[in-house]
C-alpha cells in the first residue's frame, strides 16, 4: 500500500512495512515471551512449594503413623490370692500394700504359659528376661485393675498388656534381629518368641488410644508415653492467651486506629508495634522468664505462665490485624453515624467494629493458631522436659501445676534417645497439625458467616 | 421566573437560622476557606455552588463540626446557631449533629436492615418511649423521605440491597428521624441518575416546609431548581452570595458570570 501511495519512495519516514495485523512484530513478540518467562517461572514457583509440601506431608504422615498403633500382649493372668491378699478379707489397704513388684511374677507365669500354649520352647529360666517384653508399666496397669476390683482376686483374668517398645518396633520394622546384637535389652530368642505368639493372636497391634489421652512416660517406657496432658497444658495456655490477647489488643487497636491523635508518639507506638511482631519469640521467653517468675513470683513450668508469654507474643499480631481490619471499614460508615449525631464511642461500637469483625476473628485465631505451635519461649520458662505424669486436678491446677505443652512435647520425644520416642515425635506433629488446621478451618468459616457486603 | 419571584416573596419572612462570620478554615498549611461569611435562612434552601476544591463542602462540614474528625484541620471564625456559637468550648459536637443533620455525597446506609437504618438515630437520642413510637417515627421519616411506599413491605430487608436512588432518599429519611433543625447536603445527586435526582430533588423542595436546607451541588441547573438562595465559592472565597434568581440572572460579579455561563470551572 505504501508503495503504491509513494512509488519512488521519496518519503522521509521509513514506511512500517509490517502493518498486518495477522504477523507479529519483533517488539510484540519480545513482549510475549517476556509475559510467557514470567509465566513459567510462576509455575514453577508454585510446582516446587507444592513438591516440598507434598514431600513434607507424607514423610509426617509417613513416620508419624506409627505412633497411633501399639503392640499389646493378651495374656490370661492368675490373680493369685496368697500373692495379693494373704489375709484374704479383700480389705482394701491390704491390697494397696502389694507393690508391682508383687505383680511380676504373675505375669512372667502367665507369659510362661502363653508360651508354652504355642508349643515352642521357652529358653528363659528367669522370669525377669521374659519380661523384657512387656512394657514396665503393665504390673502398674494389673495393679490399678485389681484395686479397682477387688473381688477378682484368685480369678484368672485376661489382660490386653503394652508390650515393650523393642517388641512393639519389632512388629513395625524398626527393630531387626541384626540391631538387636547392639542392644542389651533383647535377644534374637526373644524374637522368636514374639513370632510364634504373634501367630497365635496373642501379641496383636492396635489402635491406641493412649497415645492421644495418656500423660507423658519415662524415658525407659515409650510404649506408654501419650500428648493427652500436653493437649490440656496447651489447652489452658491457649484460653490465658485468648482472655488476654484479644482484649487487650483489641482495645489497643480500636485506640490507636479511631481515637488516638495522629503525632511523633503514635507514630512511633505504632512502628514498635510493628517491630515487635518481628521480635524473636526466644526474647519473649526470657522477659517471661525474668518478669512473671523471677519478679511475680508464678509458678514456674505453669500453662498460666506460658499463656502470659505467649500472649505478649500475639498482641502484636492481633493488633496489627485489628487495625487493618478497622481501617477497611469504609469512612462513609464513619460519617454516617457521626452525621446523625452518633458519639465516637457508638460510631466505632455499634457500626464499625461489627464490620471489623470477620477481620479481628481471623487475625485472632492466626495468631492463637501462631501462639498453640510455639516453643521457644515455653524452653525458658520451664515447660519442656519430663513434667507431667498426670492430669490436673481442677480447673486452677490446670492453670498452675507444671505442665507441658504440645510442641515443647514433641520437642521434647524428639531430643530423647530412644528411636521409640522419635516415632512419638512425628505422631505429635501430626496431632498439632490437626489441631491448627482445625483452627484455620474455624477461622475461615467466621470470616465466611460474618463477612457482610456494604 | 414568575414562580421564582413568588417565592422570594416568601423568603423575606424567614429568621437566620445559621450566621456565619469570617470563618476560616485551614487544613494543615493550606488556607481552604478564606474569610466567608454567611447569613443561612430558616426554611429555605441554600446551594452553593463553584468549581472542584472551592471548599464548598468544606464550608458546608464546618456547619455541623465533621471537620473535626480531620486531625490536621483548623476553623477559626464564629458560626452561630440560633444565636449560639456551635465552636464555643461547652458546645458537643454530637449535640450539634443531631440538630444539624447530614447527608452525603454517596448513599451510605449502614450495612443493616432498613427499619435499623432510620430507627438508630431516634435510638441513640431516646426520641422514642416504646417500640410503637418507634415503628411510628421510622413510618413518618420514611414516608418524609418519599420512599415509604417502596420499602413498606421490606422493612427487614437490608437497606444497601436498594437501588442508589433507594439508598439516597433512605439516608435523608435517616437524617430527617432525629429531627433536625438544619439539613446539609453534600452533593446528593452526584451519583444518581436523572430520574433518582428528580425524586430527591422534589423531595428537597418539601423537606424546605420543615428545615433549613444547605446542599452543595456541582450542577447549576440543580441549584436554580431547588434552591432559593445560592452562594458562589471560588478558590476558598466566597464569591457572591444573593438570591437564585438573582445569581442566575444578573450576577454582579464577573467571575459568578463566568462560571454560570460555562467559561472557567
Amino acid at each position: 500500500m505504501t508503495d503504491a501511495a509513494f512509488p519512488d519512495g521519496a518519503e522521509g519516514a521509513a514506511p512500517r512495512t509490517t502493518s498486518s495485523l495477522l504477523t507479529q512484530d519483533t517488539r510484540t513478540k519480545k513482549r510475549n515471551a517476556a509475559e510467557a518467562r514470567f509465566r513459567a517461572y510462576g509455575i514453577a514457583a508454585i510446582a516446587v512449594g507444592l513438591v516440598f509440601l507434598a514431600v513434607l506431608v507424607s514423610s509426617i504422615i509417613f513416620k508419624g503413623v506409627g505412633a497411633f498403633q501399639q503392640t499389646f500382649i493378651t495374656l490370661n493372668v492368675e490373680l493369685l490370692e496368697e500373692k495379693l491378699d494373704k489375709s484374704g478379707t479383700r480389705d482394701i489397704e491390704a491390697i494397696k500394700k502389694v507393690t508391682t513388684f508383687g505383680y511380676n511374677p504373675l505375669i512372667d507365669a502367665a507369659l510362661a504359659q502363653a508360651i508354652a500354649d504355642t508349643g515352642i520352647e521357652n529358653p528363659f529360666s528367669k522370669g525377669k528376661d521374659l519380661r523384657k517384653m512387656i512394657s514396665s508399666g503393665a504390673a502398674a496397669d494389673l495393679r490399678d485393675h485389681v484395686i479397682e476390683n477387688p473381688d477378682e482376686i484368685g480369678k484368672t483374668v485376661s489382660f490386653r498388656l503394652l508390650a515393650s517398645s523393642r517388641v512393639d518396633g519389632y512388629l513395625k520394622g524398626r527393630v531387626t534381629r541384626e540391631s538387636l546384637a547392639r542392644d542389651k535389652n533383647l535377644t534374637p530368642e526373644h524374637l522368636d518368641i514374639v513370632d510364634a505368639l504373634a501367630g497365635a493372636g496373642v501379641v496383636t497391634k492396635a489402635f491406641n488410644t493412649d497415645f492421644i489421652t495418656g500423660a507423658d512416660a519415662s524415658e525407659s517406657r515409650p510404649e506408654q508415653a501419650g500428648i493427652g496432658v500436653s493437649m490440656l497444658g496447651s489447652f489452658y495456655m491457649m484460653l490465658v492467651v485468648l482472655a488476654c490477647a484479644l482484649p487487650i489488643g483489641v482495645a489497643a487497636s480500636i485506640y490507636l486506629e479511631e481515637f488516638a491523635p495522629q503525632n511523633w508518639f503514635t507514630d512511633l507506638i505504632e512502628v514498635n508495634i510493628s517491630n515487635l511482631a518481628a521480635v524473636p519469640s526466644i526474647v519473649f521467653g526470657i522477659l517471661g522468664l525474668a518478669v512473671f517468675i523471677q519478679f511475680a513470683h508464678l509458678p514456674q513450668s505453669a500453662p498460666l505462665v506460658g499463656g502470659l508469654v505467649l500472649t505478649l507474643m500475639t498482641l502484636p499480631t492481633i493488633i496489627i490485624s485489628t487495625r487493618a481490619s478497622l481501617k477497611s471499614v469504609p469512612p462513609s460508615i464513619r460519617e454516617a453515624a457521626l452525621g446523625i449525631g452518633a458519639s465516637k464511642m457508638q460510631t466505632v461500637f455499634h457500626h464499625v467494629l461489627p464490620l471489623a469483625m470477620p477481620g479481628i476473628l481471623t487475625g485472632t485465631i492466626i495468631g492463637l493458631a501462631q501462639a498453640l505451635g510455639e516453643t521457644a519461649p515455653l524452653l525458658l520458662i520451664g515447660m519442656v522436659g519430663y513434667i507431667a505424669s498426670n492430669y490436673p486436678d481442677g480447673v486452677i491446677e490446670g492453670f498452675m501445676s507444671p505442665n507441658s505443652a504440645m510442641p515443647a512435647q514433641i520437642y521434647e520425644w524428639a531430643k530423647r534417645a530412644d528411636p521409640a520416642y522419635y516415632e512419638r515425635a512425628w505422631g505429635g506433629i501430626i496431632i498439632l497439625l490437626v489441631f491448627l488446621m482445625t483452627m484455620n478451618i474455624i477461622a475461615i468459616i467466621l470470616r465466611r458467616r460474618f463477612e457482610r457486603r456494604w | 421566573m414568575n414562580d421564582m419571584t413568588k417565592i422570594e416573596g416568601a423568603i423575606e419572612m424567614n429568621d437566620m437560622k445559621i450566621s456565619a462570620k469570617g470563618v476560616q478554615v485551614y487544613y494543615g498549611d493550606t488556607h481552604a476557606i478564606k474569610d466567608v461569611s454567611v447569613e443561612i435562612e430558616d426554611k429555605t434552601v441554600t446551594a452553593f455552588i463553584g468549581p472542584s476544591g472551592c471548599g464548598k463542602s468544606t464550608f458546608l462540614r464546618c456547619l455541623n463540626r465533621m471537620n473535626d474528625t480531620i486531625d490536621i484541620c483548623r476553623v477559626e471564625g464564629d458560626i452561630l446557631l440560633d444565636g449560639e456559637d456551635i465552636y464555643d468550648k461547652r458546645v458537643d459536637p454530637v449535640q450539634l449533629r443531631a440538630k444539624v443533620g447530614m447527608v452525603f455525597q454517596k448513599p451510605n446506609p449502614f450495612p443493616k436492615s432498613i427499619y435499623d437504618n432510620i430507627a438508630y438515630g431516634p435510638r441513640i437520642h431516646g426520641l422514642a418511649k416504646n417500640k410503637a413510637d418507634l415503628d411510628d417515627i421510622v413510618e413518618k421519616s420514611l414516608r418524609r423521605g418519599a420512599i415509604w411506599d417502596e420499602v413498606k413491605d421490606r422493612l427487614h430487608a437490608p437497606g444497601t440491597g436498594l437501588s442508589g436512588g433507594q439508598q439516597q432518599r433512605l439516608c435523608i429519611a435517616r437524617a430527617v428521624a432525629t429531627e433536625p433543625e438544619v439539613l446539609l447536603m453534600d452533593e446528593p445527586c452526584s451519583a444518581l441518575d436523572p430520574i433518582a435526582t428528580a425524586q430527591v430533588e422534589e423531595l428537597i423542595d418539601e423537606l424546605r416546609q420543615s428545615y433549613s436546607v444547605v446542599i452543595v451541588t456541582h450542577s447549576m441547573q440543580q441549584a436554580a431548581r431547588v434552591s432559593q438562595k445560592t452562594a458562589f465559592f471560588h478558590l476558598g472565597n466566597l464569591v457572591e452570595y444573593d438570591d437564585t434568581t438573582k445569581i442566575f440572572t444578573n450576577p454582579e460579579d464577573p467571575r459568578t458570570e463566568s462560571y454560570i455561563t460555562g467559561r472557567i470551572g
